[in-house]
């Protein structure tokens, strides 16, 4: 490390330290302009007049809070006497009853709207100066950090990978401790989320189930999967990488109002993109469209004597920066539906949800135009492009989750399990996830065309509720992205994501990709499998001579790159699609010479 | 039947499973290095910090027993030819009715004084890793001596955690007996661009103990001294058979073996590195210590346990290597000094780190060898042409199938071809594409000549791990 690198990393740390105090660096206090005119935290008249009221007889009104705990415990406390004040009152002639009575999703917003406009003090008041020392420092640091390395030789550099404490992971059962614990947490709050016994248990015995199927249907449970696990826990700056991750997707997703400030830092672009303040889904964007650009540069300047790398990673920044993030601010500046064009069902789970069917087919043209383009890509997008180039096109290429993965998460890619048991879990899980997202989407739409909410026995709407929350959150999220430094970074994508799953059947059964292996050059070093982010074992195939075929490969190239004998290369090839798999073209020379006498 | 090898390296392993592939026999494979068979060319990533060591282990535990191969983590100190009897370090004894002898190599040691110091270690063995990781804290300078393919690569790995390295060369050129000069040249200035301390030219004289039987210096030949912490041995390596030395087995240099591969002695077989064949084949050394000729002896000598008797012939020379950065390949037959009757085509990159070179005999102007560097070719379509009698002007206009790197990387076809046009007169012309639907097609053709194409499947034993 040279002293550029060594000042970007101090000032990449600094931002980050900033960046996670700001948290707490709001006041909040009610007055009694927070009940009144353009600045109301309630628009709802009589919800308005109930909890100011009560915030009068409670001693909230102008009471200062110097922090975002205290001010939302109060406040939701006060929302809940609103509630049950509300409900014990007779509801107004001619008024809908959720009009009057106050719901606990309007409790959640309620607090969400009163964190944010009742915060005052440093951050709310220096929104530029917190932008520069967070973002601008963050990224300005980063850089510093990377761009030293273009100046290096090219070539493959993973020196020092397993003597590094952020990258060199966790024995087995660590990780199976800290994963055990993340579901056992996601399950218990799901409980709370839902208000719903049935769903929690119902995924426990899932995941009970599958454990099952693996350990002891395909008897793996007596296998020690020996190449997966590191001498000792001395990842400690993985491990707390990993945690910062899983608690700022929790925040995101189920505490949205405990981030306002960070929400507050990013005001200043949001009204420059699309006119308004920021939502946490702006914050989320920016943030990952932020993390592509920067930590794709890294790979950039790791892989830079590999051109298939460079494109790869150029593409994944432009999808995300462009699709996934600019576009769809612009079109909700041109009052469009806001819509992310290389978004496809089922990954996009919510695509079929009648709130999203509703903005397309009532927004004329374009959004009719959108429908109808994000059906295309389903029915025909992905079995032809996968046909002609592989799951790869989208996964390693476009997908803004492989983008995250294969920038953010490089560093991380040697984690993966590459144990036969774990690929056991990944097809049960996958498919599983698969299964479940078209029985999901199945029952919505049921509802959407029949307007019943009854599926067989189920209410549909928890079924897509607890979808959105177990799939959608918890497991594309808090695991998917927070755990990358103790599992590798394509978690998600190799045993959860449904559309890798669909991708990886058309691949499987019907693609003209594969890798082919170097007849018999293969020195069965090792590189290839444990750079492999997929925890394919490519070793197996490569010093067998046997083409590799595999549904969850993302044809991301690095096992290439990372052969020190030039044996593997990722091709589209059709005159032989139907026996790729076969022994017919893998050459293991020394078969070929030998030649039985007999 | 009960069948013993000694030696889990890839010659004894392949071996392992091509009789279990090919029979019920019991297997033993026998190591005191590692109870597990790893890659041992891949030690030098597990200190580079690319890989653990289970990494380069390329079979799970469950393999062996689905396999059913005993492996025996012991010491074989002595084995009685006439009693069929492995007699163990620990006390005990296996009988056997075959043995394969998969032994392996030792670095070379050429009488220098303080050679067996402590901190002096070649790098064979996982114990030899050890010995370097264990020496790695503080070291102030390593120096090797022998400037071959382990030589580069522990000079790349003393580099890799930033520890100054002086890599002393006898030759004029690194390894310029076996690649010729443009390529040796090529080499030489990308040591120098890794700021490794290169001395082409010079000897090693002695080593210097520090009083505590630990090597702290070194002598060159010219009466230069260096200090350093470690040196290692890399001048090659011969086969380890001196435990043998008293057995009835017939030796030479390493343990003669027939083209089956069987030693003088009845059902007692020595493949890989120290097997040395009675008589090679044209063109072949006795002794050919690298990965890919220990594994197809493994194969030959696993037909023949099993009663399908097969010569070795290990068809035609490849081999491979990482120079720090720069990859290695070479087909057929690529001398270091041009033969008399061959020519030669060579194509360099203008950044020095790649370049093409294509042999053909002047007369008949059949193509004889390719040795690549930086650039990656297919082993099967180099191969396919080295068969059978290919003429220059075929292979350069098919030129852009053999190529296997990665895909949009620049093609260098045309300027080798301009190389030959330039050389000869000619307006030879590239008539291919990159891909491997020429590579299929040639490959295709070829076995259709051969009449080989359908009963390909057949004869190719399905391979389940």
């Amino acid at each position: 490390m040279n002293i550029l690198q060594k000042i970007g990393l101090g000032l990449f740390v600094i931002a980050l330290t900033i960046f996670t105090i700001s948290l707490g660096l709001s006041k909040y206090k009610l007055t009694e302009s927070s009940f009144a005119g353009e600045n109301t935290i309630i628009t709802n008249e009589y919800h308005q007049a109930e909890v100011a009221n009560l915030a009068q007889q409670e001693g909230m009104l102008n009471k200062e809070y110097s922090s975002n705990i205290s001010f939302i415990s109060d406040y939701k406390k006060l929302l809940k006497k609103a509630q049950q004040s509300l409900s014990e009152q007779e509801i107004p002639e001619g008024l809908g009853e959720w009009d009057f009575k106050m719901g606990d999703w309007k409790i959640k917003e309620y607090v969400s709207t009163a964190v944010s406009k009742t915060a005052y003090g440093l951050v709310p008041e220096n929104k530029g100066l917190f932008l520069f020392l967070t973002f601008g420092l963050g990224i300005f640091g980063g850089l510093l950090y990377i761009l030293p390395v273009f100046s290096t030789i090219p070539g493959i550099k993973n020196n020092g990978i397993y003597q590094d404490s952020m990258m060199r992971g966790l024995e087995l059962n660590w990780r199976a401790g800290f994963l055990g614990a993340t579901i056992v947490g996601v399950l218990v709050y799901g409980f709370f989320y839902l208000s719903n016994f049935f769903w929690p248990l119902f995924s426990a015995v899932i995941i009970g189930l599958i454990i099952y199927l693996v350990f002891f249907r395909e008897n793996q449970k007596e296998r020690n999967p020996a190449k997966s696990a590191s001498p000792t826990t001395t990842a400690w700056l993985g491990v707390l990488t990993g945690i910062y991750f899983i608690g700022f997707y929790i925040l995101l997703y189920w505490a949205p109002a405990y981030i306002s400030n960070w929400v507050a830092i990013v005001d200043p672009i949001s009204s420059v993109l699309n006119g308004g303040g920021a939502s946490r889904w702006f914050l989320y964007g920016l943030m990952y469209s932020i993390i592509v650009i920067v930590m794709g540069l890294r790979m950039i300047a790791k892989y830079r004597h590999n051109k298939y790398q460079i494109l790869r990673t150029s593409s994944v920044m432009f999808f995300q920066t462009a699709f996934a993030f600019l576009i769809p601010e612009i079109l909700v500046r041109l009052n469009q539906p806001y819509f992310d064009f290389k978004n496809i069902w089922p990954l996009d789970y919510d695509f079929f949800f009648d709130y999203n069917l509703n903005t397309l087919s009532s927004n004329g043209g374009i959004g009719i135009f959108m429908l109808v383009w994000g059906i295309l890509l389903i029915v025909l997008g992905v079995p032809i492009f996968t046909y002609f180039f592989g799951k790869r096109w989208y996964c390693s290429w476009v997908c803004g989750c492989g983008g995250l993965a294969e920038t953010l998460g490089d560093p991380y890619r040697q984690l993966s399990d590459k144990s036969l048991r774990a690929w056991k879990f990944e097809r049960w899980i996958i498919h599983g996830v698969l299964v479940a997202a078209i029985v999901m989407t199945v029952m919505v739409l049921y509802t959407y065309f029949t307007g019943s909410y009854n599926v067989l026995f189920m209410n549909s709407d928890t079924v897509r509720t607890w979808y959105g929350f177990m799939i959608g959150s918890a497991f594309s999220g808090v695991v998917g992205t927070g755990f990358y430094p103790l599992m590798g970074n394509r978690v998600w994508c190799r045993f959860g994501c449904p559309l890798a799953a669909y991708l990886g059947l058309v691949q499987r059964f019907k693609s003209r990709f594969r890798i082919t292996t170097n007849g018999g050059q293969c020195i069965s070093c090792g590189n290839c499998s444990t750079y492999c982010e997929m925890g394919i074992d490519v070793r197996s195939y490569a010093q067998k001579g046997q083409d590799i075929v595999r549904s969850s490969c993302v044809g991301c190239g690095v096992c290439a790159a990372v052969c020190p004998r030039g044996v593997l290369r990722l091709e589209n090839e059709g005159s032989d699609v139907d026996d790729r798999m076969t022994h017919s073209r893998a050459i293991h020379v020394s078969e070929e010479e030998v030649g039985l006498l007999m | 039947m009960d069948i013993a090898i000694i030696g889990n390296g890839i010659a004894g392993v392949t071996a392992a499973r091509y009789i279990r592939k090919l029979s019920n026999h019991n297997i033993y494979l026998i190591s005191s290095e590692s109870k597990n068979f790893f890659s041992r060319t891949a030690l030098m990533y597990i200190y580079m910090g690319h890989m653990r060591q289970e990494d380069t282990q390329p079979y799970e535990e469950w393999f062996w027993e689905k396999n059913r191969i005993h492996r025996i983590f012991d010491h074989v100190v002595d084995i009685q030819f006439d009693q069929k009897n492995l007699h163990f370090r620990s006390g005990k004894d296996l009988k056997y009715d075959k043995l394969i002898l998969a032994l392996g190599s030792k670095p070379n040691k050429f009488g220098w004084p303080g050679q067996d110091l402590n901190f002096v270690n070649g790098l064979y063995s996982l114990q030899d890793l050890e010995a370097m990781e264990a020496a790695s804290d503080n070291l102030k300078r390593a120096v090797i001596v022998g400037g071959g393919l382990i030589g580069i690569e522990m000079a790349e790995m003393f580099a890799s955690r930033d520890i100054p390295v002086t890599f002393l060369v006898r030759e004029n050129s690194f390894w310029n007996k076996v690649i010729p000069p443009e390529e040796s040249a090529m080499v030489n200035r990308h040591i120098y661009e890794h700021h490794i301390d290169l001395r082409l030219g010079t000897e090693l004289d002695r080593i210097e103990d520090d009083g505590n039987g630990n090597a702290h210096a070194i002598y060159t030949k010219d009466g230069e001294r260096i200090e350093c912490g470690y040196v290692g041995l890399t001048a090659g390596v011969h086969p380890n058979i001196d435990f043998l030395k008293k057995s009835p087995l017939e030796l030479g240099r390493g343990i003669l073996v027939d083209k089956f591969l069987e030693t003088s002695e009845k059902n007692v077989y020595a493949i890989g590195d120290c097997s040395e064949q009675r008589e090679p084949d044209a063109g072949r050394r006795g002794i050919e210590a690298i990965w890919y000729t220990g594994r197809m002896m493994g194969e030959v000598c696993a037909y023949n346990i099993c009663g399908k008797k097969v010569e070795y012939h290990p068809g035609i020379w490849f081999n491979s290597a990482k120079f720090l950065d720069i990859e290695y390949q070479v087909y057929g037959d690529v001398q270091a000094n041009l033969p008399e009757g061959q020519d030669t085509i060579y194509w360099e990159h203008s950044d020095g780190k790649k370049s093409i070179r294509i042999n053909y005999d002047k007369i008949s102007m059949v193509v004889t060898g390719f040795n690549l560097m930086g650039v990656r070719y297919r082993h099967e379509v180099c191969e396919q042409w080295l068969a059978r009698p290919t003429h220059i002007e075929e292979v350069l206009e098919n030129l852009a199938i053999a190529n296997f790197d990665p895909e949009f990387y620049n093609a260098y076809e045309r300027e080798v071809i301009q190389v030959y046009n330039q050389k000869m007169g000619k307006n030879v012309q590239l008539k291919s594409k990159r891909g491997l639907k020429g590579a299929l097609n040639l490959l295709k053709k070829a076995r259709f000549r051969m009449g080989r194409f359908e009963s390909k499947e057949k004869q190719r034993p399905k391979v389940k791990v």
